[in-house]
């Protein structure tokens, strides 16, 4: 992953000299990076973050369950919220490819829409003005959003295959609805399928935003024992442990997206149409 | 529609939060991604390490935990600033690690021959980036720090919820002074929308005066 960048505009390969100067250069830059990396861990036991008080409650089980169940929430949203946002998405792409134009014309408010409004928003309105209690709250705001990003996956997907494809369909006297549930989805979806799980990833992260109302998540759990003071406030402690399982998880997501990136661009069944990058779907909203 | 008429000035000390905490994270963002995007490109092996960490650590961070961690951690080690300062480092650091993909990804782009084109002119590597290969990628980044910088707009909602000045706050004063709840979010997502819309219309105006179709 970081080896040396092979053909870029910027260097040629480097003869014996520069290789010597690089090397000087990789040196001192290594001495500060451990000197910064240092001065943090100076910093930490400077403020007494390794005491034992603030670890104790890591080993009690009744605080071990608190996490567990917390973590187990987060799955729990994140697995409604990715079934759920599939399927508005698939959906709402069926509405945006219509030949009807009302249809159209709705599905691009809606996807339009809900594309360009902070997610946190959505979940604020249906929590606090609809009254609807954490965990649909959350689930309903996060497939509204990831619901109408997936929308638009679907379509670039759709419109990405080769349109021999869905002309030979049409030849072969297929109708409206079989070119595209037999030959052009099929065929967008193997394409997409990165940037659809890359999307997974953003659900999963913005399922934390359940913290911000009170649903009982994994972050919710963390800021429970953050601030009991029995264990005097072992606020550090908690983020060292949230945080690597937190990334660890959303990492193990991106990773396979990016498998399944290099997966399908070796398939034969992807030959024609292009595979997406591995990224999430953002793109300009009211552009294209 | 009373709701804005009457408190007209707390909706514009929220949306003028907003729009301040997006500017100063913005460049902050472009900083720092910069900064990034430069070691990840490097020749040296040790700056390249250390941008490629920053950006896998950073990309797969939920941004509530980031926030959680900056603003109600780094107060323990000392370090006492406004809650602003912490919603700029936090939402900052956040954005400039997918800043710093776009701007790598743009680098990427430019072919190798124009490099080489320009080294065998005689041209010094100042020269090279600065008169071939940036302006080259600037073009080509234009719609994907678009939409990056759409994303921190619309993040900026979080800092909100962590109370600091923005305009998703004001729901809660709007709350308790008996306003229609409805209402008030309403003004809040036109307040939002205003927002996105204008920096998208802001970059579909450079990307038509300096993109180039690929």
């Amino acid at each position: 992953m970081t080896s040396a960048p092979s053909a870029t505009a910027l260097y040629d390969i480097p003869g014996p000299l520069t290789r010597q100067r690089h090397r000087l250069y990789g040196i001192v830059s290594t001495v500060l990076i451990l000197a910064l990396l240092g001065w943090i861990i100076h910093l930490l036991f400077d403020t007494d973050q390794f005491t034992s008080d603030k670890w104790t409650p890591f080993a009690y089980e009744g605080i071990q369950e608190l996490l567990l169940r917390g973590l187990g929430n987060t799955l729990k949203a994140f697995a409604y919220a990715a079934v759920l946002s599939l399927a508005l998405g698939a959906v709402l792409a069926v509405g945006r490819l219509s030949v009807h134009r009302p249809v159209r014309w709705i599905s691009t408010l809606l996807v339009e829409f809900f594309r360009a409004m902070p997610v946190l928003v959505m979940i604020f309105f249906i929590f606090v003005a609809l009254k609807v209690q954490p965990l649909p709250a959350l689930v309903a705001g996060l497939t509204l959003y990831n619901g109408s990003v997936l929308a638009e996956v679907f379509r670039t997907g759709i419109h990405s295959v080769d349109r021999g494809q869905r002309e030979a369909a049409y030849a072969l006297g297929m109708r409206k609805t079989q070119v595209t549930t037999h030959v052009l989805a099929p065929q967008a979806v193997r394409a997409m399928l990165p940037t659809i799980i890359s999307q997974l990833v953003v659900a999963l992260k913005d399922t934390s935003l359940g913290y911000l109302i009170t649903y009982e998540e994994f972050l919710h759990a963390g800021k429970l024992i953050a601030s009991n003071l029995d264990y005097d406030l072992p606020f550090i402690p908690v983020v060292m442990v949230v945080s690597p399982i937190y990334i660890g998880l959303c990492m193990l997501l991106s990773w396979f997206a990016t498998w399944v990136a290099r997966r399908e661009r070796r398939n034969v069944k992807t030959k024609a149409v292009e595979v997406a990058p591995a990224e999430p779907g953002t793109l300009l909203p009211g552009g294209q | 529609m009373d709701v804005l008429t009457d408190n007209f000035s707390l909706y514009g000390e929220g949306f003028l939060g907003t729009v301040q905490l997006a500017l100063c994270s913005s460049v902050l963002a472009l900083v720092l991604g910069f900064l990034m995007a430069s070691f990840r490109v490097a020749p040296v092996g040790s700056l390249r390490v250390l941008g490629t960490v920053w950006v896998t650590v950073l990309r797969n961070t939920p941004l509530t935990l980031l926030f959680f961690a900056v603003l109600l951690g780094l107060p323990r080690f000392g370090l006492v600033l406004p809650f602003q300062v912490f919603a700029v480092l936090a939402l900052g650091c956040y954005t400039s690690a997918f800043i710093c993909e776009v701007l790598r990804s743009g680098i990427n782009t430019v072919p190798t021959g124009q490099g080489e084109a320009a080294r065998s002119l005689g041209m010094t590597f100042g020269q090279t980036l600065n008169t071939v290969v940036l302006p080259q990628a600037f073009r080509s980044v234009i719609p994907p720090v678009g939409s990056t910088l759409i994303a921190l707009a619309k993040n900026s909602a979080i800092a909100g919820a962590f109370s600091v000045t923005e305009l998703l706050g004001t729901y809660k004063t709007l709350n308790e002074l008996g306003y229609s709840i409805i209402w008030s979010f309403v003004w809040i997502a036109v307040g939002y929308l205003l927002i996105t819309l204008s920096i998208s219309a802001l970059f579909n105006v450079l990307e038509k005066r300096w993109g180039v179709a690929r």
